[in-house]
């Protein structure tokens, strides 16, 4: 019988808030034969702590929802049958691991178990193959890049390895802004060596002499496991190039919070040490960036594929659809079964995702937001649609940089358009007048609507300004800022007009067309609601004081006879619905 | 130059290090003061005002001592919509404090933030930059608590 050669724990962050590091102490404490390491995270966030135990014979169990007590913990330690984790066939099916294959794993601090699975090698491929090479490589492989605008890498790369008598420079975009996307995160935190071995290739390549990743400074556990990967990169001297006298200096930088600073221009003035305001394309980076001197910058995910497409650029290329190959990694989140992770080949469509991947139940969701405040959302009679650079655009959103939040048939369309607004106009740098004013007054129209102050005409001032941010902005944050309100508008028109017209949400989320009531053939007087309300709004004979609620949804969640519910402002329960 | 700043010293005169230079000093102090920004600028010979400048655009620096437990909301998309208004409410209701404020002994300060990146187990808060997940009301007001307990 196979016997345990080692226990790997989930540690990224979204492990260790869903309490790793407890589980890691526990398992330390009991001073095993075999190792326990702490991995990276395998996307499954939803089972979080997961706890994977290695067999002589190779295979492996995974656990999930462990804990750190000496039952489950001893449990394992038996091969215990009791929270197993499996991933269901029809997931698999859809699945392409290429760039997360390792991702969660193996070790991220271990450089050695990164090269024993494959590591390094397209990095001495590169060498052996050339520079040029590996340019056309790159072009042939189609990858676009992965931060959101999709522009090829090869040919950007082509661009810089173009400039002659001059110091080049590289940047990795780690500045993943987009509220809802963790996949940079996550890459970073599980398979810091790949990262930076697609930096390697890329500066090999381009022949840049300096590296900089451009990282949040939210990220400290990504930020940690490089410094140990490029710790280790420069003690083995890979960065120190066959033909080359000086080796690559590679420095982390961290961020400062700007989400502006996603972008180019505006990340360069950032490393300039200068406010982090974009400025006017062309000349563009690859002509005069950091400092003046030619610059490329590529996003996490994107160097992370590099080192896939040089290992096998027609397996690369065999993924995907024309145009748009390889595989892209989608964050989910929102109201889905299992939230985390997944690597899908791109083409595949939104309903394998939400529905097959995320374990969202049909009928239960209205619409998707694909890429973050700056994309729009997609709504699920178009959830037959290919999920790739093309497909999206003409639906009115965007890839962006992969994250996708479902939203769920009792959110509020208006409510989640003025959310990401309220993101857009606080982010907005105040260069462009129609970026830092108009986004302001898109903003205020939204909270109007959403406060029952809204007129009919809103609805087409809305559109008109929309299209004017489009057309006035400088960069992709003010042309983008309005696309929430703008794809909102085009499917979910019905849900603005009942708030300006008929002043009501249909959801009843929005707090001020909205009330709680107590359906009184149903309450048995248990007074749950009663304690359990955190403003004292419900009086003795169970009654709301809607005047005092906060619509935090306490009662609701708390009533054993599901006799509380949110109702259209001003009905009880006789006349609502 | 304040000799306090001294450290400065160590990141050499190129602008390209200000904002390095500015979260020094933070990590340092909890805040950027007064005497950190003439630091700065000294050190970099720019004027106080182009640093203010620069501090000012980014979110990350604060002008004002924060408490000694720093609860940082994440409203992010996924906690936005799984209620981190609502976390931010019982936050202030709780402690008397709103976005950007301190209490008045010190302990807590409160700052609504971007996403931290745990969607999957939204909505989420930090104290102190340990995570908490799957937030309600009553596990709040337990970990908040906890935290009293130990200044207690």
């Amino acid at each position: 019988m196979a016997e345990i050669k080692r226990i790997k724990i989930g540690a990224a962050s979204c492990g260790l808030a869903a309490g790793a590091g407890e589980v890691v102490t526990a398992f330390r404490a009991l001073d095993l034969s075999y190792p326990v390491v702490e991995t990276g995270c395998i996307g499954h966030c939803y089972a979080e702590p997961i706890v994977e135990v290695e067999l002589t014979d190779g295979s492996s169990i995974f656990y999930s929802h462990v804990k750190g007590d000496e039952k489950n913990v001893n449990d394992i330690l038996a091969l215990g049958e009791e929270n197993r984790f499996t991933v269901s066939a029809e997931r698999q099916k859809l699945e392409k691991l290429m760039v997360t294959r390792l991702a969660g794993r193996i070790d991220p601090k271990d450089m050695e178990e990164y090269k024993a699975n494959g590591g390094f090698s397209s990095l001495a491929k590169a060498f052996e193959m050339g520079s040029e090479a590996v340019i056309e490589n790159m072009k042939k492989s189609g990858l676009r890049g992965r931060g959101g605008a999709g522009f090829s890498t090869g040919m950007k790369w082509g661009f810089l390895a173009a400039k002659k008598d001059t110091e080049k420079i590289m940047i990795c975009n780690a500045d993943e802004g987009d509220p809802g996307a963790f996949m940079d995160r996550s890459l970073m935190e599980s398979v810091p060596f790949q990262v930076l071995e697609g930096m390697l290739i890329g500066a090999f390549a381009t022949g840049a002499s300096r590296l900089f990743i451009y990282c949040r400074a939210e990220y400290p556990l990504a930020i940690k496991h490089l410094k140990i990967a490029i710790d280790k990169i420069c003690e083995a001297k890979l960065n120190l190039f066959p033909g080359r006298d000086k080796a690559l200096e590679i420095v982390i930088k961290e961020g400062a919070g700007a989400f502006v600073c996603g972008e180019e221009t505006a990340m360069i003035a950032s490393l300039e040490g200068r406010r982090g305001q974009p400025r006017f394309r062309p000349p563009f980076p690859t002509d005069r960036g950091w400092n003046s001197f030619p610059t490329s910058i590529n996003n996490v995910e994107t160097f992370a594929n590099v080192p896939v497409v040089l290992a096998d650029v027609d397996a690369f290329t065999a993924l995907g659809t024309p145009g748009n190959t390889g595989t892209k990694i989608f964050a989910l989140a929102g109201d889905l079964k299992y939230p985390g992770l997944v690597e899908v080949p791109m083409g595949v469509t939104l309903a394998d995702i939400v529905y097959t991947i995320g374990g969202a139940e049909k009928g239960a969701v209205k619409a998707v937001q694909t890429g973050g405040p700056s994309g729009g959302c997609i709504p699920a009679e178009e959830f037959g649609a290919r999920v790739d650079y093309d497909s999206l655009k003409a639906l009115g959103a965007i890839v962006g940089s992969g994250g996708l939040i479902i939203i769920g048939n009792d959110r509020c369309m208006v409510e989640t358009a003025r959310y990401f607004l309220d993101f857009t106009h606080r982010e907005s740098c105040g260069k462009c007048t129609f970026c830092r004013v108009g986004t302001m007054r898109m903003y205020e129209t939204m909270e109007r609507i959403v406060a029952g102050k809204g007129v009919p005409e809103d609805i087409d001032f809305l559109e008109d300004l929309g299209q004017k941010i489009r057309k006035g902005s400088l960069c992709a944050l003010g042309q983008t800022a309005p696309n929430p309100v703008l794809s909102t508008l085009r499917y979910f028109r019905h849900e603005y007009e009942a708030h300006v017209v008929d002043k009501y949400c249909p959801a009843k989320v929005c707090p001020a067309l909205s009330d709680v009531a107590v359906e009184e053939t149903k309450c048995i007087k248990c007074n749950l609601c009663r304690k359990g309300c955190p403003v004292g709004a419900i009086s003795s004979d169970i009654k709301v004081d809607n005047s005092k609620c906060t619509r935090c949804n306490s009662c609701i969640e708390i009533c054993p006879k599901k006799a509380i519910s949110r109702v259209k402002k001003g009905t009880g329960f006789d006349s609502s619905k | 130059m304040d000799k306090s700043f001294s450290y400065l010293e160590e990141l050499g005169s190129s602008r390209n290090e200000l904002i390095k230079a500015l979260q020094m000093i933070q990590n340092r102090e909890g805040y950027v003061s007064d005497d950190g920004i003439r630091a700065a600028a000294e050190h970099f010979s720019l004027s106080a005002a182009d640093v203010e400048g620069v501090l000012t655009f980014y979110a990350q620096f604060k002008r004002n001592k924060p408490g000694k437990y720093e609860i940082n909301i994440c409203d992010g998309t996924a906690c936005h919509i799984k209620g981190a208004p609502l976390i931010q409410e019982w936050i202030s209701a709780e402690l008397g404090i709103k976005d950007g404020e301190t209490t008045s002994d010190g302990v807590f300060s409160l700052c609504v933030v971007a996403c931290l990146g745990c969607c999957s187990l939204a909505p989420v808060m930090a104290v102190n930059g340990k995570v908490y997940g799957q937030l309600d009301r009553k596990k709040l007001i337990k970990i908040l608590n906890e935290y009293r307990k130990k200044e207690a």
